[in-house]
């Protein structure tokens, strides 16, 4: 694997905190957390219950801002101590993909119109997005489902379909919740394969928050959270 | 990509149940505005069945059918020679019950004068009344037939001819006689009442008494300046038709026409608090979808879409059921409901308005949902 540290960091968290609450009801769900995440990771995000993973998940999907540090995604600016880019929405659109642990497939559409939707979304005629979407469905070998719903599909194939529609934009920032915590081994082992082949093909980052230990040896580094703080950075490909 | 009929398709058995739940409230709607124009229309039918142009009641009464009035038969020679009287008729009005084939039967009796005002406007069935006594022409809605025979006091009449949808305001089939017939119904005693009243020393009583005359006034001549003239010279009380018609709606039929508006009103407010809870229930049940959409950038405008789209999609679908319903058995209502088009699209803008603002109260639930929602188990 080449060294991607040579490019600039896809990521770039700087000093972020964030805590719920005020007095004695505060909760530092993340205490100074700094990283950097280089284009072709693929990296895992653990930690007990509560240690702050889904929130530091949160803050780099611009879902949720945080109370101090700065973020860079992409080499935009979203976050710089109590400055909050704007556009959040079309930047989620344009740079992140989501893969969800339940696969969160919307079940009125088939597997293609779930793909097709974020297209549609981001301005391509259904046609295109149609085509795409049909295009990243025989890249994940799922083209055979594409008119199936949700409901019909398997544990794999749903998942499969949710990595498609999330990688519908080419976003080079890819956010994985538990991506295979839904999956048995084998299929677990193929998502991760897939994760990997998907950050080299396009140059993309990918996290993924994960209590999987059978899926850590895949993961080119492991961030480490308790109590809100990152413990320390393990690099498997180093 | 329309997100709302995708949604539909998918719960197509659910969404249309909600909707045929929703019809069939509307459906009460529509019919209680219906039943109350029918009221209305059943009232006015009354009063413009003799095609007249001025009534002539009892001095101090705003009778026939606001209050008892009773005056002598020959005010029509009295009346006929007013100027600009073209005809003039007398009649009688009465509500009686019988029985027919073992059944309770209950008509309102107008008694009038062959070839003179006062009788029904046209025959749908038969022919007019052409006998003195004991012939009757009679509304369908009595469920009898030309021929059929009909005891009212101590005679027996043979119906001859059968009108349409005339009817009381009390919702009575309307059944006509000749004058004759009705005054014999209306004043003359059964024999051992009348024995009893000569026994009195009060002799035959006169039973050439009549509810109201009615006058049609020449074209030239203003009905007000004939009822005014009658009024002032013949000391009858008298109104116009249009004086008659708004007797009848704002007096007689006025406090079942405020009941069923209130109640209409009721239903109408329901149906909007029923409207929203759907829809409300409807966003609810899709928390994680619409946490979806927003995750993977989707704007508040394709979300609100989903959410207005679907509950105007219910409504009108609802309405659309419901209007049809009422359509196909509106016939089978004892009364009459009359469906007037301006009614259902009025009602129809109603629905709407209420799908919209009752969306709302969705899309302010979905705009909340945060996207965060989505990730987790």
């Amino acid at each position: 694997m080449a060294d991607s540290t040579q490019h600039a960091p896809l990521i770039k968290l700087k000093n972020i905190s964030k805590h719920f609450g005020e007095g004695d009801t505060r909760v530092d769900a993340l205490r100074d957390v700094s990283l950097d995440i280089y284009p072709t990771q693929v990296v895992g995000l653990v930690g007990p219950s509560g240690s702050g993973k889904t929130t530091l998940l949160n803050v780099i999907g611009c879902i949720l801002e945080p109370n101090n540090g700065s973020i860079c995604l992409d080499g935009d600016v979203v976050y710089d101590n109590r400055w909050l880019r704007g556009d959040l929405r079309h930047l989620r659109l344009e740079k992140i993909g989501f893969i969800f642990q339940f696969h969160n497939l919307l079940p009125f559409l088939s597997s293609a119109e779930n793909v097709a939707v974020v297209l549609i979304l981001a301005g391509f005629s259904a046609d295109e997005a149609n085509k795409r979407a049909v295009e990243l469905l025989e890249y994940l070998e799922v083209a055979h489902r594409k008119d199936a719903a949700p409901a019909y599909l398997s544990g794999g194939e749903a998942q499969r379909v949710s990595i498609a529609r999330a990688l519908a934009n080419r976003p080079r920032i890819i956010l994985a919740d538990e991506p295979t915590a839904a999956l048995d081994s084998e299929r677990a082992s193929i998502v991760m394969d897939l994760l990997r082949q998907v950050a080299t093909d396009q140059q993309a980052a990918v996290i993924a928050v994960s209590h999987d230990e059978k899926i850590f040896d895949r993961f080119d580094h492991i961030f480490h959270l308790r109590d809100g703080w990152l413990e320390n950075k393990k690099s498997q490909a180093a | 990509m329309n997100l709302a009929f995708r949604d539909i398709r998918h719960n197509l058995g659910r969404f249309l149940l909600t909707c045929f739940g929703l019809s069939l409230l509307l459906g009460v709607v529509l019919s209680m505005i219906g039943i109350y124009r029918g009221l209305v229309a059943d009232a006015l039918t009354l009063v413009r069945a003799p095609n007249v142009d001025v009534w002539v009641v009892e001095s101090g009464t705003r009778g026939p059918f606001a209050e008892s009035s009773r005056i002598p038969g020959d005010s029509r020679e009295a009346i006929a020679r007013l100027l600009g009287v073209v005809a003039a008729g007398a009649v009688t009005y009465q509500s009686v019950e019988t029985r027919h084939m073992g059944q309770k039967l209950r008509l309102y009796v107008i008694g009038s004068e062959p070839g003179r005002p006062g009788g029904p406007a046209y025959i749908v069935q038969g022919r007019p009344i052409t006998r003195s006594h004991y012939e009757m022409i009679i509304d369908k809605r009595a469920g009898l037939l030309l021929g059929d025979r009909v005891r009212l006091g101590r005679n027996i009449f043979t119906i001859v001819g059968l009108t349409e949808n005339l009817v009381s305001s009390g919702g009575d089939p309307v059944a006509f006689l000749t004058l004759l017939d009705s005054q014999e119904l209306q004043f003359e005693l059964a024999p051992p009442a009348a024995r009893r009243e000569l026994a009195r020393g009060e002799g035959i009583s006169n039973t050439n008494t009549v509810n109201a005359i009615v006058a049609r006034v020449s074209p030239n001549v203003k009905p007000e300046s004939v009822a005014e003239a009658a009024r002032r010279w013949k000391h009858l009380a008298a109104m116009t038709q249009v004086g008659q018609e708004n007797i009848l709606t704002r007096s007689v039929v006025e406090r079942a026409r405020k009941q069923i508006g209130l109640f209409t009103s009721i239903l109408l407010l329901v149906s909007a608090v029923i409207i929203a809870l759907i829809v409300y229930t409807m966003t609810m049940d899709k928390i994680r979808e619409i946490a979806t959409l927003k995750l993977i950038g989707a704007p508040d405008r394709t979300i609100a879409g989903l959410i207005v789209q679907q509950a105007l999609a219910m409504g009108t679908i609802g309405f659309g059921f419901g209007a049809l319903l009422i359509m196909s058995i509106k016939d089978y209502f004892p009364r009459r409901v009359v469906l007037l088009p301006e009614d259902g699209l009025a009602l129809a803008a109603v629905v709407i308005v209420v799908c919209l603002l009752s969306s709302g109260f969705g899309v302010r639930l979905a705009l909340k949902v945060d996207p965060a929602t989505a990730l987790g188990g």
